[in-house]
């Protein structure tokens, strides 16, 4: 091993000496190794099998200011890839173990960890970031820290302020298959954008699961999804825990049994634990590869000392070995990205159907039937909505009260679904005095 | 991105959000836009919660003319990635509903793309009151009759709806 004195040899010479691929920003210095290790605070969602990848890549690159959350805890299986974990870690929350490992493997380096969901947290945590690294098996998990990134772009006079945006750097792995890419929230194709690039669920009919099977997944499914609200077997309302082998079992030994009934085979434990979690194969080699990827784009993004990728790398080793960069575009009507919020004037006086008439009337929006929503202390309420008729009714008296009587307060953002727009559209609240 | 300084706590505070969800903003239009046949209504036990509603239909027509039936929707996070789960609480004599309320409805499932709308989803469970399909059966024995006899599989709509026994399965009245 080097003396500690060298430690950072090769990262200064990316550092320190001017190349052709560096960003146009970029100025050869001592300075910026610094700034990696003093400055940069990154975040990094997932602390399994690529969160730990990531955690190791970007610790031996420098970073020192890592934070690490995790909801979950460490499983037997988790072992064989998940390379921070040992035996004796196993029911321990993998953030915490992850980050434990790391500060005491790599020195100098300061991992901090919530053992939380992301959702746990709100626009003050998130935007005390640099950078979102996720390493996520969760479409909902993604999906919501893009919505998060995006709530926290300020705009002034309707140009986007560059130092609110928290660059996203996603990977995401199935069996060999991976794509690694980068999101400048508000500048560049975001995950709603690009939705459909998600598999989508396998759903198999619901009468072939009850009458026809001809899969050993169809006999898990009907389990799972009839058998299982008819009898509860564990107390009635009990919901299935993928992680409890108890209902697991239960499912496996039922599943073998209708199985046998249609001639089908193929029903293992490992299959029955794998269609209840929906769990995609990992591969160890694959989360490496995307991990490391991911890491380039985060240390890229945080020196300059090459210009980032543009925007979206898939790769796929099932066949020998194939990748492709390319740009994915941002989608114009995108219900996440495409809108800026647009300011809306009102008087804490004015009533909530002087509102929703200057929405009809004015002939910047000239909408026809706006149902209009808005989030207070986290939470949505509904202040009017056109159909259908139970809800009107209940909302109607709504429209006669003032918007100080509703909550309603500056700065707080509201959504309108009208039909003369493909999107529920976002304005921000400017209380006039 | 070097000249920013970001010098948060690193002790989080409990989480709010400013902005609505992608799945919230897009049930939003949907409700807002819902178009409900005449035969339809709607139930929405906390209007601030635009995830977890029932829709009440009552045909007009064909076998099931003079039913109540009511489904139970659940939007989830993942909305329109993935559809609402949709139960019919009703005890129906129907072919492709089967008595835990389990419904057999291709776009809810296997069919189900992101530029569907609830409003396509009651028209799809309208359909099927008007044209129950013993095709893809969740009901064996209700799809059974109704494709060897359909005055028989009519007889026992109508008795099932009053409330009475197909077998020794009680079902109990719906009529509106
Ligand atoms: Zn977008």
């Amino acid at each position: 091993m080097l003396p500690w004195g060298e430690r950072w040899g090769e990262v200064r010479k990316l550092l320190e000496r001017p190349g052709p691929f560096t960003h146009p920003d970029f100025e050869p210095s001592p300075d910026t190794l610094k700034m990696l290790q003093e400055n940069m605070k990154v975040l990094v969602i997932g602390a399994g099998g690529l969160g730990c990848e990531l955690l190791k890549d970007l610790a031996l690159m420098g970073f020192t200011k890592l934070h690490v959350i995790d909801m979950d805890t460490i499983d037997l299986s988790n072992l064989n890839r998940q390379f921070l974990f040992r035996k004796k870690d196993i029911g321990e929350s993998k953030a915490k173990v992850a980050a434990e490992f790391v500060n005491h493997r790599v020195k100098g380096c300061h991992v901090t960890y919530y053992y939380n969901k992301i959702q746990d947290f709100g626009e003050d945590f998130y935007r005390s970031f640099h950078l979102v690294v996720c390493g996520l098996d969760s479409i909902v998990a993604r999906r919501w820290i893009n919505g998060m990134l995006l709530s926290l772009l300020c705009y002034e006079d309707g140009m986007l302020e560059q130092n609110s945006v928290i660059p996203l750097v996603d990977g995401g792995t199935e069996g060999f298959k991976g794509n690694a890419r980068v999101v400048l929230p508000g500048l560049t194709a975001c995950i709603e954008c690009t939705l459909d690039l998600f598999p989508p669920q396998v759903n198999f009919p619901l009468c072939t699961i009850a009458h026809t099977p001809r899969l050993p997944e169809h006999c898990i499914e009907y389990v799972r999804i009839l058998l299982w609200p008819k009898e509860n077997p564990f107390s009635s309302e009990t919901a299935i825990d993928g992680d409890d082998p108890q209902h697991i079992n239960w499912i496996f030994e039922k599943a073998q049994k209708r199985a046998a009934e249609y001639g089908i085979s193929g029903v293992t434990y490992r299959l029955t634990q794998g269609v209840v979690k929906r769990i995609i194969p990992a591969v160890a080699s694959t989360n490496a590869v995307i991990a490391a990827a991911c890491a380039t784009e985060a240390f890229k993004l945080a020196t300059s000392a090459c210009t980032p990728m543009n925007n979206y790398f898939v790769f796929n080793d099932t066949d020998g070995i194939y990748t492709y960069t390319y740009e994915q575009e941002k989608k114009e009507d995108c219900v996440a990205c495409s809108q800026v919020p647009q300011e809306l004037e009102m008087k804490l006086s004015d009533k909530l159907q002087d509102v929703i008439t200057t929405l009809a009337e004015s002939l910047q929006y000239q909408m026809k039937k706006p149902g209009l929503t808005a989030m207070i202390a986290g939470k949505t309420k509904s202040l009017y909505l056109h159909s259908p008729a139970s809800i009107e009714e209940k909302l109607r008296p709504n429209l006669k009260k003032t918007i100080e009587e509703l909550g309603l307060q500056d700065g707080m953002e509201l959504a309108v679904a009208d039909v003369t727009s493909p999107n529920t559209v976002l304005f921000r609240i400017k209380i006039k005095t | 991105m070097k000249n920013q300084k970001k010098d948060g706590t690193d002790a989080p505070k409990q989480g709010t959000q400013k902005r609505a969800s992608a799945a919230q903003l897009r049930i939003t239009k949907d409700i807002n836009e819902l178009t409900l046949p005449k035969t339809c209504d709607t139930e929405f036990p906390d209007p601030d919660d635009l995830l977890t509603f029932k829709l009440i239909i009552c045909p007009d027509e064909g076998f099931y003319r003079g039913g109540r039936f009511v489904f139970s929707f659940k939007v989830g996070p993942n909305y329109p990635h993935e559809p609402p789960k949709v139960k019919c609480e009703t005890m129906v004599y129907h072919p492709n509903i089967d008595l835990e309320g389990n419904v057999c409805l291709n776009i809810l499932r296997e069919d189900w793309k992101p530029v569907l709308t609830i409003n396509s989803i009651v028209y799809g469970l309208q359909y099927l009151f008007l044209e129950p399909n013993p095709e893809d059966p969740l009901n064996k024995e209700a799809a059974e009759v109704l494709q060897n006899n359909r005055r028989l599989f009519e007889q026992n709509v109508v008795k099932t709806m009053k409330g009475g026994y197909i077998g020794n399965v009680y079902f109990d009245r719906c009529l509106k």
